[in-house]
């Protein structure tokens, strides 16, 4: 294990028995786990390089249970991680071993469908799909779509700001949510935003989107229903280089049309899934483009043309266009099964998420390459060519000697190569643990500080899920007296944890 | 900010720093003033000193093709739309210009303006907001540091979002220095359907009709009778934007699907339907109206409800129009030291949303809540996020709220 956590605190740990005591006389008995047993099913989330047993998991009902919870952990001093549907893919709501690990699934409810305002109160327990199910009859959708939306949770989504396919056009969990409820640490009740558009001062419902259950608990979120499209074509474009799917990439967009999705993969990942699902990809293109247009189907058959004449001048050697929603759900399928299909190559795979800008990838997948070849490991790589998310599955066996260290030493250096060519660590994974210690290749102690501040300003006393995110922990008093001169901090050497 | 005794100009980010380090040693309180179009708006608060930023100017980096356009916050925001208008390409949330409305010249807005108080336009409801738009950005904080957030690329969560607390910060955490926004490419062409004749009820549930469509309008308003137009009547606006072969196709089938309302429909071609939109961003109907501005926030169902209880509370309301579904009501009433405050935003309170003061004089701005009372917890979680930038209050002193 390299990974540094803080270290457990002797004072939180010696009074396990009275903060058990305490939290029963909160929770019903169900909804205090104590037992090492039924604790271990929560020792990770979907990052499971790492785990930690959480000192005891409680699974609160009512918001006021949150709130007496929050005031407890600040009067015992006592760290606490919240936790979703444990499908974070970078250790966001990995446990501590001093702390109480709070687990919002029972929070299950769609309380309000309001049409007439195209919105729908949830608690933060709801699961992603469950909201556009139950909206579909009304010819109504809840537009971001992750990957794993079948299992993730509207509130694990405001935490990491997920993205899936449609976000292109549709944009991020941060363009479509209106309102929020949180509980800070200590107990307070906040509610930013409701049913109306931009906030009434600092936009904190933005600054709490995305940031990875470091600030404070959502207890309701208000999303936005959006209209389905009345129809959606695809589209599977073949090339003979990578480069020259990139460059059909940018052609489509330079052209003005915005696909609702706009997916590629190389030949590794289209093979691995023509070999676990056969879906009509074509073996011989060395990456296969997937573009979806939606609108009314005038524009929609307007712009399959366009597309196509694009694909046509960018040398496509596969055209095919979707003529019943049939064919158009199968071309989605191989891209759909990519990571179940990845898997059946490789014992294990790391699945990391940089985006670029996409002009780059060319750059970016023969670098990818390199450094892969460099650690004797391979990568296939699925990505939102549209806006340059990139994630390369690094194929390797844990059961191998040194092969889970080499992984994560290529993971690191594709991240870094990523942020060299203009993008960034993460797309819509979020920073976790996993790429908690790669901060300083993006950000300066400076920037770093700053995001620091906002967290004491939420947290004062660093007990909301320490040790994710930010490479150094600081006390807050610390941090207010900080003044960076220079780029350089008074103790550039302060302890990592 | 008015009436600013001395006036700094910013020419990079390190005379941002020098400037702000040196006004924390004093205490001297700092304006932000980029082209001053706004310089009107928010609590009247009178600064020791002015950081001009219009020599932060330029366009720094512009990909059509990657959708991506950074700029310094100085740079005028009409240099940055020709630039994009003869790529095609637009900033899809329509920044509003608030020149017009506060006495001030059309046109004089800067970017790093646009950004510090969240502007958008009609178009809003569908593209987004500035925060939906700001990828990226470069600044000096209250502190006189130097700090970034955020990124080029579309997709990132990398750190706090700090480009969504920016907007609408109105410069009381940071001097924006640079900005990077996604930038989106122009509709082929525009037209607007009208429907003419029913009353406020009847035009805003319409409106509400018009977005269970699948017809994608992308901007919707009502214009009660004489506000805009020369039309004999109440007007349902509603805004349909694409390639030319959809939108008649859309615009025939909105018909269609709302015939049954036995209403006038008039539809307005492209010229004429640019020129009604880029009215309503600037609050046209309203801002030709003397008496006091305020601009209303609310669910799109609650708007009639609102303004409404907004009259029967005495408010005398003198020009009225919504725009985005009837979620945003621009109201104009008569001048009062309080400018019918309590009205205003007991109405508000009763349906959820929030009520700013646009325009009033400044003994008004001073003495009445310009934005929205917040609740306790709220408001010192506000108070604690400022000072994480600017511990001093050196940014911007008393624009937002009185206490920082």
């Amino acid at each position: 294990m390299t990974l540094l956590m803080p270290a457990p605190e002797p004072a939180i740990m010696s009074r396990r028995n009275e903060l058990i005591a305490r939290l029963a006389a909160i929770l019903a008995p169900e909804s205090l786990i104590v037992d090492e047993v039924a604790r271990r099913a929560y020792e990770c989330d979907a990052f499971t390089m790492y785990r930690a047993l959480p000192l005891v998991v409680a699974l609160p009902e009512s918001v006021e249970q949150v709130r007496a919870i929050m005031a407890l952990a600040a009067e015992m001093n006592v760290k606490v991680v919240p936790r979703g549907a444990g499908t974070s893919l970078s250790g966001g709501s990995m446990p501590l071993e001093d702390g109480i690990l709070l687990g919002m699934s029972k929070f299950n409810r769609i309380l309000e469908i309001d049409y007439a305002n195209r919105c729908a109160r949830v608690q933060p327990g709801v699961q992603n799909l469950a909201i556009s199910k139950a909206v579909e009859a009304q010819g109504f959708y809840y537009a971001p779509d992750p990957s794993s939306q079948i299992a993730c949770s509207i509130g694990g989504n405001v935490a990491e700001n997920a993205g899936g396919v449609h976000c292109l056009k549709y944009g991020l969990t941060t363009n479509n949510i209106l309102g929020l409820e949180i509980v800070l640490m200590g107990g307070d009740l906040i509610k930013l935003g409701g049913k109306h558009l931009d906030s009434e001062g600092y936009d904190l419902i933005g600054l709490m989107t995305g940031s990875e259950g470091l600030l404070g608990v959502v207890t309701e979120v208000t999303v936005r229903l959006l209209q389905k499209p009345s129809a959606a074509r695809g589209l599977l474009l073949g090339f003979a280089s990578v480069a020259a799917g990139a460059r059909c990439v940018g052609a489509i967009i330079a052209r003005g049309v915005i696909p609702a999705g706009l997916e590629m993969m190389d030949r590794a990942t289209i093979h691995a899934v023509e070999r676990f699902q056969p879906c009509g990809y074509p073996l011989d293109a060395e990456a296969l483009v997937i573009v979806e247009l939606d609108g009314t189907q005038a524009e929609v058959d307007h712009l399959v043309g366009v597309v196509q004449d694009i694909a046509r001048e960018e040398e496509a050697t596969t055209i095919r266009a979707s003529t019943s929603e049939a064919e158009r759900l199968q071309f989605w399928a191989g891209r759909k099964n990519a990571f179940p299909a990845v898997s059946c190559i490789a014992p294990d795979y790391l699945c990391m998420d940089g985006t670029i800008p996409r002009a780059r990838l060319p750059e970016a997948l023969a670098g990818m390459d390199q450094l892969a070849k460099e650690q004797g490991l391979s990568v296939a790589n699925v990505f939102h060519a549209g806006d340059g998310n990139l994630h390369p599955l690094i194929l390797y066996d844990a059961s191998k000697e040194g092969d889970v260290e080499r992984a994560e030493k290529l993971g690191f250096d594709i991240l870094r190569l990523c942020v060299s060519l203009g993008g960034v660590l993460t797309g819509e994974h979020g920073v976790g643990v996993e790429k908690r210690d790669l901060m300083g290749e993006m950000f300066t102690d400076v920037d770093l500080a700053q995001q620091m501040r906002l967290k004491c300003a939420f947290d004062p006393a660093g007990r909301l899920n320490p040790g994710k995110v930010f490479p150094t922990l600081h006390r807050c008093a610390e941090l207010g007296m900080m003044h960076v001169v220079g780029g350089k901090m008074p103790f550039p050497d302060l302890p990592r944890f | 900010m008015e009436s600013a005794s001395a006036t700094l100009e910013i020419r990079d980010e390190a005379d941002a720093v020098d400037a702000i380090c040196a006004a924390n040693a004093k205490d001297v309180s700092c304006a932000i003033v980029g082209g001053g179009s706004k310089s009107r708006l928010g609590r009247h608060a009178p600064q020791a000193q002015a950081l001009s930023t219009r020599a932060l100017s330029g366009v720094t980096l512009y990909e059509p093709n990657e959708l991506v356009l950074s700029a310094c916050a100085g740079a005028p925001l009409s240099e940055i739309e020709t630039l994009l208008e003869s790529h095609g390409q637009q900033l899809a949330f329509e920044p509003m210009d608030y020149g017009p409305l506060l006495g001030a010249e059309a046109g004089g807005a800067t970017i790093g303006g646009v950004i510090a108080v969240n502007a958008s336009g009609p178009r809003r409801i569908k593209a987004g907001a500035a925060r939906d738009h700001l990828l990226g950005f470069r600044c000096v904080t209250g502190r006189g540091e130097q700090v970034k957030s955020g990124g080029r690329v579309m997709k990132n969560v990398t750190g706090y979002d700090l480009s969504k607390l920016v907007c609408g910060s109105y410069g009381t955490l940071a001097l924006l220095t640079e900005l990077t926004f996604k930038v989106l490419p122009k509709p082929e062409t525009e037209c607007t359907l009208l429907a003419i004749g029913a009353d406020e009820a009847e035009s805003l549930a319409l409106l509400r009709r018009a977005t269970a469509t699948p017809c994608e309008p992308s901007s919707l308003a009502m214009l009660p009778a004489g506000a805009a137009l020369a039309l004999n009547g109440n007007a349902a606006a509603i805004r349909l934007e694409g390639p030319a072969i959809s939108v008649t196709a859309r615009r025939d089938d909105l018909v269609t699907r709302l015939a049954s309302c036995g209403l006038r429909f008039e539809t307005l071609d492209e010229r004429d339907s640019m020129a009604l939109w880029r009215g309503l961003r600037d609050a046209a109907p309203v801002a030709a109206r003397a008496g006091q501005v305020w601009r209303i926030s609310v669910a799109p169902t609650e708007g009639l409800a609102v303004t409404e209880r907004i009259r029967r509370a005495g408010a005398p309301v003198r020009a009225h129009f919504y725009d985005w579904a009837g979620g945003l009501i621009w109201l104009c009433v008569d001048t009062a030291p309080d400018a019918h405050a309590a009205a205003v935003r007991g109405a508000v309170d009763a349906s959820g949303g929030h009520a700013t003061l646009i325009r009033a004089c400044e003994e008004t701005r001073a003495a009445v809540d310009v934005f929205h009372p917040q609740p306790a917890a709220l408001a010192a979680l506000t108070r604690r996020v400022k000072e994480s930038f600017d511990p001093a209050h050196i940014l911007e002193r008393g624009r937002m709220r009185a206490e920082f």
